[in-house]
């Protein structure tokens, strides 16, 4: 077929596909995100002030109960209605992990403990991962290197 | 040639890619069986069975898709009064890998099967090969019958349900749902429909990539068969009392008809989309409409076929509509082609 046509019809389907408004879907995810993040302040608040527990213990405690909440409200299907409102707000903290670690672990428990929980859990969470840990290990040589050499 | 009279039937091929069918092929009798979210849609009261629970008491979506398919063909042939044994071929089609819904649904039966895949396009494919089967001679009852459910379409195509995420405006919303149709050479006591003509849809690719913006994938395909019809039949669009896409949704429907108007024909006043008549938009929060093997199948059966029947409409062309991708064409970088398969239903 002709490129040109394709390439016209292309355009025109960009064109006419509604979007969703990027300014509201910021302001949505500002506030879902905010919202997150102060909830993880006040369990930092209330563990160090009030339990007298050591600032890093006390971020442990954060991480694990804003993790706890996200898989049940996973497990409650309410995580993806939160998502829907509020977008990356919901997906970048580490709540939104959490997310994308339990529902492949709900979906494909009928597929067996080894094949269905064990090799696809981390389906959507894999990617973050591997990067993840990869890019750790580039940061971490490059530390090393600058130490090696004295500027560090 | 005098083979063909002894027979007593007729075939006309019709342009490239057109059958017009003289022999009777009846619509004789159909069932639709649903999900929750599409009974409490604009068609609900129509359809004949509304599953309150998405999983139909099965252990699996993919179990419960193929229950829907098991009940339809079940409802279908007890409302045209005929037993499993008097069926000579199944041609049944759904969306998952290797029709497993069509397979595990279906097995029960012991009936010759025919298995297809179409994209969301079987319903219209399942329906052409039983009525050229009808048509040839070569049985006197086929049932066809395709399904598609939205959970596991989600689990084959997309993501986990339970994984947040954002769904584009132009997204569709797959329909879980079933619809079986009982074709037959003679309409003894009734008929819901004749079917007249077929026209075999080509794969239409103008490379676009996006899978969650499937209507215009599928527009050109769409064009394309509704353009090749109407010059094979020789007949313009008021000849048709309405023009039924399968699962184009909002946005495809826009640019079908843009696509249409650049050759000169215009089918706004007949056009309508199995996919945005199945849900309200709005209510239910499903974006540009509904899509899936079973979003034309049970629109067809509960909303189509009863205005046929009731003689509302006289001649209808009947296009389903699908996107010929797989997770792995798109993970591959592929584009989404296209394909399309029209029928002409009359009253009988």
């Amino acid at each position: 077929m002709d490129e040109q046509i394709k390439q016209e019809y292309q355009e025109y389907v960009k064109e006419v596909t509604p979007t969703h408004n990027l300014w509201m879907q910021m302001g949505k995810a500002f506030l879902t995100g905010g919202i997150i993040c102060v909830l993880g302040q006040v369990i930092l608040n209330y563990s160090t002030n009030t339990l007298g527990l050591e600032k890093e213990t006390a971020s442990g405690w954060c991480s694990l109960l804003l993790i706890l909440s996200s898989i049940l409200l996973t497990g409650l299907n309410l995580y993806p209605s939160i998502v829907k409102f509020g977008g990356a707000g919901a997906l970048v903290p580490i709540t939104g992990f959490a997310n994308s670690v339990a529902a492949p672990a709900i979906e494909f428990k009928k597929e067996g403990q080894v094949f269905g929980i064990g090799c696809k859990i981390f389906t959507i969470a894999g990617p973050v991962i591997l990067f993840g840990i990869f890019t750790s290990w580039i940061l971490g040589l490059v530390y090393w290197i600058y130490q090696s050499i004295g500027v560090a | 040639m005098s083979q063909e009279r002894e027979a007593g039937r007729v075939v006309s091929m019709l342009g490239k890619q057109s059958l017009e069918l003289k022999n009777p092929v009846f619509i004789k009798a159909s069932a639709s069986v649903v999900g929750s979210k599409e009974g409490q849609g604009p068609l609900g009261e129509l359809f004949d069975m509304v599953g309150q629970d998405d999983m139909f008491g099965c252990d699996s979506w993919e179990e419960a898709e193929s229950s829907l398919q098991k009940d339809a063909v079940y409802l279908a042939m007890g409302k045209a009064g005929l037993k499993k044994e008097e069926i000579r071929y199944l041609f049944a089609g759904d969306l998952l890998g290797q029709s497993i819904a069509s397979s595990f649904g279906l097995a029960g039966y012991g009936i010759p099967l025919v298995g297809l895949y179409g994209a969301c396009s079987t319903c219209g494919l399942s329906l052409s090969m039983g009525a050229m089967a009808i048509h040839a001679g070569y049985a006197e009852h086929v049932v066809c019958v395709t399904s598609s459910h939205f959970a596991s379409a989600e689990k084959e195509f997309r993501y986990p349900l339970g994984y947040g995420n954002q769904r584009p405006l132009s997204a569709t919303w797959t329909v879980t749902g079933s619809g079986a149709f009982v074709l037959s050479n003679s309409k003894e006591e009734k008929a819901r429909a004749r079917i007249t003509g077929i026209t075999t849809g080509r794969i239409m690719d103008y490379g676009l990539k996006d899978s969650m913006n499937m209507g215009p994938c599928m527009a050109p395909a769409a064009c394309d068969t509704i353009y090749n019809h109407l010059r094979d039949f020789g007949r313009k669009p008021s000849d048709y009392d309405k023009i039924i896409t399968g699962d184009l949704g909002s946005v495809g429907q826009h640019a079908l008809l843009d696509l249409l108007r650049e050759k000169e024909i215009d089918i706004a006043g007949q056009h309508m989309d199995c996919g945005i008549e199945i849900y309200d938009a709005k209510e239910q929060d499903t974006h540009a409409g509904g899509s899936g093997c079973g979003c034309s199948a049970v629109t067809l059966s509960a909303y189509i076929l009863k205005k046929i029947e009731e003689g509302v409409w006289k001649r209808v062309l009947f296009v389903p509509t699908g996107a010929l991708l797989s997770k792995t064409s798109f993970n591959e970088g592929q584009s989404v082609p296209g394909i399309a398969h029209g029928l002409v239903l009359e009253t009988v």
